[in-house]
């Protein structure tokens, strides 16, 4: 079969663009999505990061077909498909569990969505072939999917997806029951193949780590609201909020006021220099990631350490500090590792901290 | 059987059997062959009617079996796939009928199938016909009957199966593009095969020795093994005779018994 190089780009494939419009649902009292708005650029990988009971998977649901929005709209490209049954959708989506057919082999599996489509016979042997190889498989046509290993399944249940050319894909946390060696391995082939066919997909998780690693951009979703959408270095760096602060790494948040151009005063009393540009007298957050702090900088916290933790590449140290902050700190792992007890120094430059309101 | 290094639990229930059921096949067996000759299994393996007798059963099993397919496999799936209110609804329909005596129910049938029948008469009063329908006493009679009892051990299998199949495989396969009949065709059907299997397996065994309904319902006009094995009991006095036919009986649930655990093994394995 013929490979594409990356650089290739979009243009061959049959991936659209998505777009969300207010979309709300509501089980009961509960409403999972409130208003949600969201464009998909085709071509474009997108995260939908959040806790579980956030409303990312009705969300997922809802543009799969599986749930009707109460009030919004779902387009894909040009035409709306909102009130579309999931059949005729043509959204190829991989299931946490994989949903293979059990009863049929992985030829089977990846035919049915051809078949479904009436496609001639030699054209589906040769597509599936094609997708097969794509995913490194070739030769288990007739494998059942149960004499499978996990990260097979999960090739099978990706060449399925992929074999009808969906306008969009979704990946429902297809990671999550890999082993830590599989689960890397299958994220960085499912982000390769991704780019190379073109795809438009959106990616559901709750594992911000795995959303750093694939995404362009990110989605941050909480209680049915989504709470910033943004690249993952904005989302990481520039945090939108509180909860995106500290469901995306490790975090030191406080709140203050401004108390003069480039300084805020932590509740509390601690007096701190920042990135100038907030008026003076507004309620901001501060957020501190604890592998930005220094041993020389501005603002300098000394204190002694409570918690150590050796994590092969960094020390992983809580800092009571005089002044009554808690700090989380991350540095490089050389020399020992600070005991409890011991004094510590550390220090951040203004413009390794992120002011958001 | 005894495999388990602790068998003491099922001691008493090893003892009932070996009391009142493994003793008394034994002794059925032994009157079979009373006077240490094969002639009675001779008689019941060679002669016309009584192979015809047979074969009648087999025949009847089958169709009861199919009709059964037809009518539960529908409500099993409905009440598997339907809302916790219907499907529970479903079930007080379904087992119901299993809690009331089969003599009861078969009493009712002829109570709606005969000549002076409700449906005869529903059928004349409306003026649909002019002459009652014979459906009692005959074949269809005791297809009916038959039909209605054993009806459940057909759902309740259907419905296991259809529950055990994974929604997400169903999602999966509309997602993929799959209208709802070649979902059903394509996934639910196969995937509940063993279901179709089980209960096809029971209803055709209990068939097999069906005794009340196609006594009552069949009038003497329609033979089933076991009516005949009570006619050679209670008129003709014929123990060992009756014997042989229970022990062919036996021999022949046995065998399709065995058959369909095979087949079934195989099933599983592919």
């Amino acid at each position: 079969m013929e490979r594409l190089d990356a650089e290739e780009g979009v243009s061959d494939s049959a991936s659209s663009e998505l777009l969300i419009e207010g979309v709300t649902k509501r089980f009961g009292e509960v409403v999972a999505l409130d208003g949600v708005s969201l464009k998909v650029a085709r071509g474009e990988l997108l995260t939908i990061l959040g806790p579980s009971g956030s409303g990312k998977t009705t969300l997922l649901k809802v543009v799969a077909g599986f749930e009707t929005p109460d009030a919004g709209s779902v387009r894909a490209g040009d035409s709306d498909i909102t009130a579309l049954p999931p059949a005729r959708r043509d959204i190829g989506m991989v299931f946490q569990n994989y949903a293979l057919f059990p009863h049929l082999t992985v030829h089977g599996n990846v035919a049915f969505p051809l078949e479904m489509r009436n496609v001639p016979r030699a054209e589906i042997e040769r597509r599936v072939a094609e997708a097969l190889a794509t995913v490194e498989l070739d030769g288990y046509g007739q494998r059942l999917p149960r004499q499978l290993s996990g990260g097979q399944q999960q090739r099978v249940a990706l060449a399925r997806a992929i074999v009808f050319n969906p306008r969009l894909l979704l990946l429902d946390e297809p990671f999550g029951a890999l082993d830590r060696k599989l689960r890397e391995t299958m994220q960085l082939e499912v982000r390769r193949l991704q780019r190379k066919l073109g795809l438009t997909t959106i990616f559901i998780t709750h594992d911000q780590e795995e959303a750093l690693v694939l995404s362009d951009r990110i989605a941050v979703m909480n209680r049915g609201t989504i709470q910033q959408v943004a690249t993952t270095t904005e989302i990481y760096e520039r945090p939108a909020n509180d909860f995106v602060a500290d469901f995306v790494g490790e975090s030191n948040l406080f709140h203050g006021s401004v108390s003069a151009p480039g300084e805020v005063t932590v509740d509390g009393g601690r007096r701190i220099a920042v990135p100038p540009g907030t008026a003076v007298g507004q309620r901001v957050g501060l957020l501190m990631r604890p592998e930005r702090f220094a041993s020389d900088g501005a603002n300098r916290f000394a204190g002694a350490v409570v918690e150590s933790v050796y994590l092969g590449t960094a020390f992983k140290l809580r800092l009571a500090c005089d002044d009554g902050m808690e700090l989380l700190v991350r540095q490089p792992a050389r020399g020992p590792l600070p005991v409890p007890g011991a004094r510590l120094e550390v220090a951040i430059d203004p413009d390794a901290i992120h002011v958001f309101q | 059987m005894f495999s388990s290094s602790r068998p003491w639990p099922a001691l008493p229930a090893f003892l009932l059997l070996l009391v009142f059921f493994l003793f008394p096949v034994a002794r059925m067996l032994a009157f079979s062959l009373e006077g240490g000759t094969l002639d009675w299994y001779a008689k019941a393996l060679g002669e016309g009617l009584y192979l015809r007798v047979m074969w009648n059963t087999f025949e009847i099993a089958l169709l009861v079996t199919a009709c059964c397919l037809l009518l539960g496999y529908p409500v099993g799936f409905l009440m598997a796939t339907t809302t916790p209110f219907w499907a529970t609804l479903g079930f007080i329909f379904v087992l119901l009928p299993l809690w009331t005596s089969v003599l009861v129910r078969t009493y009712a049938w002829m109570v709606l199938l005969g000549r002076n029948g409700v449906i005869n008469r529903t059928l004349m009063e409306s003026g649909l016909t002019s002459d009652p329908i014979p459906m009692l006493h005959n074949f269809s009679g005791v297809l009916i009957g038959m039909v209605h009892v054993l009806l459940p051990y057909m759902v309740l299998p259907v419905y296991g199966a259809v529950r055990r199949v994974d929604p997400s495989v169903v999602a999966a396969a509309a997602g993929l593009g799959a209208s709802t009949g070649r979902i059903f065709w394509r996934v639910y059907l196969p995937l509940t095969l063993n279901g179709i299997f089980a209960g096809s397996v029971l209803v055709f065994v209990l068939s097999l020795g069906f005794f009340i309904t196609p006594a009552l319902l069949g009038g003497g006009r329609v033979m089933m093994i076991a009516v005949l094995i009570e006619q050679q009991v209670r008129e003709a006095l014929n123990w060992p005779f009756a014997a042989a036919l229970s022990a062919v009986l036996l021999a022949a649930t046995l065998v399709v018994y065995a058959v369909a655990q095979r087949l079934g093994g195989q099933e599983a394995r592919s």
